[in-house]
């Protein structure tokens, strides 16, 4: 699996803080199934979310976005949902590296979040660090690092250790 | 030699903070600055219920065993003991794997705590390590002078397979608290002042660093509450220099000789700080829905609650029981309020029936309860229905937090938490 660098979606809005809790509740944390976990993705926000989101939908958020605990079935539950990619204008750390290590793409773009609104379709441009809204502007986002890039490309943390780790043995 | 130079850092290089000087060892470097990408070699990784979420992940790696399961901890700490087959087979699973790999420091149930507490009683975290959790709270270990820091599942699958992680340095925040609290007042009431100040993601990818006479002066059981809660500030790590309380604490837990004096250079560069003036300050609360959402007891004194807990990693502590037990001695609750107290590991529980603590508690009509994580993530053992309004000692108020996303949830000190049970309505602990 590797993961794709550049995406299109319609964009779902967020404002501010936007918690583990609100996206994945703790009640469902015995479970470690995706497609359970995607269900309910954002229920604490607006329960009928996972029913309304399309495969390729984009979450655009504004700061801390995903604060609060280190469950992982948090960027595991919006994938599920069929979310391609997060772009907030800042995220909480343990979420960020839960992202990418499960090689969902997430990305940091300051300002996006008052230009667009909810239903737009939107591009993303990991390698290049851009976003392109519906009239062709493109505004910059945060560079990936080059460690984080490796990782996305391999398509998370497990592949590329896995990769490594077979390399040494040949 | 520049007598701030306590460990760590060359006299000819510029000054280092803590995080800093313990990222620079951890990853086999003379110097670690802000912004640069280090492999850090982990000297602890502890687990509680994740660990089930990345055994898979580290079986795809293609490593057999662990990179040294003598560096590993593991509990049950969300769920115990498991109130459904499906937790039931995920704690069977845990115990085959620790069982299988090796790991002797496994607390199964009955021996066990909520980890972070687990951790720092036992005496497993040292000043100048590198400590990795797999849970949020694991900045609560920085109270001990480690750099301690919160993963995810799949990482932690990695940590197991490799025994390192890249981690980026970073910045530090220095935090510096002044005066002397008023009467029942103490580090949760200072952390929730500290969090308004900053905001929830104020110390964002940093790290955090307490100084100042207020803090010197706490007891370790309250700045293991201060560390715990920079979490709730979006902070990276959250550390209180290594002194005499330190020391004392770290022979008690039968760690004597991994005691060593840590502090930040005296011209250590912080990317900002924060005088914060706490003298006279009284009770404070953090209001529906986010903990930087702060207001002086007063403000809210009088609003009516369903449930009071005094419970978590932040606040369980044997010090935190018998400050509530102070209130709630000889009185009962209120009719409409249901008090649930659960200590933070079985040897607080144990510690609790031993001082009567326990009956003071049953006495007064709570339900007393082994230790577990439970209701602070609304898992089980104390969840909220709609419309519901709790006191929780806890860290977090996001919707749905505890329960259900309609509840209200107010977080304070136990002071607070016993004295509102007490009146069944928000009730400043200085007047019960």
């Amino acid at each position: 699996m590797t993961v794709q660098t550049m995406l299109t979606g319609r964009v779902w809005k967020f404002g501010d803080g936007i918690s583990t809790d609100h996206i994945i509740a703790g009640r469902y944390l015995g479970s470690s199934d995706p497609q359970v976990l995607g269900e309910h993705a954002m229920e604490n926000v607006d329960p009928q979310f996972a029913k309304k989101v399309k495969m390729g939908d984009i979450i655009v958020a504004a700061t801390n976005f995903g604060c609060g605990s280190s469950r992982e079935q948090a960027p595991i539950a919006l994938r599920a949902a069929g979310i391609s990619c997060v772009v907030a204008s800042t995220f909480a750390r343990i979420f960020y590296r839960n992202s990418i290590n499960i090689g969902f793409p997430v990305i940091e773009c300051p300002g996006l979040h008052e230009k667009v609104k909810e239903g737009d379709t939107i591009a993303v441009d990991l390698e290049a660090g851009h976003v392109v809204l519906p009239g062709g502007e493109k505004i910059p986002s945060q560079p990936l690092p080059p460690n984080i890039l490796e990782i996305l490309r391999a398509g998370g943390l497990v592949p590329k250790l896995k990769a490594e780790l077979e390399a040494t043995r040949v | 030699m520049n007598p701030a130079r306590l460990w760590g850092g060359r006299i000819d290089m510029p000054g280092m903070t803590m995080a800093e000087k313990i990222l620079a060892r951890a990853s086999r470097t003379a110097s670690a600055r802000p912004g640069q990408i280090v492999d850090g070699y982990v000297d602890l990784l502890y687990m509680h219920e994740m660990l089930a979420l990345a055994i898979k992940p580290f079986e795809e790696i293609g490593v057999k065993k662990v990179w040294d399961p003598a560096k590993c901890v593991v509990t049950l700490d969300h769920w115990v003991p498991p109130p459904n087959e499906q937790i039931a087979r995920m704690h069977q699973a845990i115990r085959e794997f620790c069982w299988a790999q090796g790991i002797e420091r496994f607390h199964d149930v009955g021996d066990h705590g909520i980890v972070h507490q687990l951790v720092v009683e036992r005496g497993y975290v040292h000043p100048g390590e590198l400590v990795i959790g797999c849970d949020s709270h694991t900045n609560m270990a920085g109270a001990l002078g480690a750099f301690a820091a919160g993963i995810g599942a799949t990482e932690t699958a990695a940590v197991m397979a490799t025994g390192k992680l890249w981690l980026k340095v970073p910045e530090t925040l220095d935090v510096r608290v002044h005066g002397k609290l008023a009467k029942r007042t103490g580090a949760k009431d200072v952390i929730l002042k500290v969090i308004q100040t900053t905001g929830d993601d104020g110390a964002a990818y940093k790290s955090v660093e307490f100084h100042g006479d207020t803090i010197k002066a706490f007891p370790m059981n309250e700045r293991f509450t201060l560390s715990n809660m920079t979490t709730e500030m979006g902070a990276k790590a959250g550390m209180v220099p290594s002194d005499e309380s330190t020391k004392n604490y770290l022979e008690a837990a039968g760690a004597k000789d991994a005691y060593r004096p840590l502090d930040s250079d005296s011209d250590a560069g912080y990317v900002k700080v924060y005088d914060i003036d706490v003298n006279g300050m009284g009770p404070q609360v953090a209001c529906p829905n986010n903990p930087a959402n702060v207001k002086p007891i007063e403000d809210v004194a009088g609003t009516k609650i369903d449930m009071a807990f005094l419970g978590s990693c932040t606040n369980a502590r044997i010090e935190d029981l018998r400050a509530a037990a102070e209130i709630l001695k000889g009185e009962k609750v209120a009719p409409h309020v249901r008090l649930i107290v659960t200590p933070a590991s079985q040897a607080i529980y144990r510690q609790a029936v031993k001082e009567g603590l326990a009956q003071i508690f049953l006495e007064a009509g709570a339900t007393f309860t082994s230790s577990t994580c439970g209701p602070c993530f609304g898992g089980h053992m104390g969840v909220l229905a709609p419309k519901e309004v709790c006191i929780s000692s806890t860290n977090r108020n996001y919707p749905g937090r505890m329960g259900s996303p309609e509840a209200q949830v107010y977080l304070g000190s136990p002071y607070t938490v016993a004295a509102s049970a007490l009146h069944g309505v928000l009730t400043d602990p200085r007047e019960a």
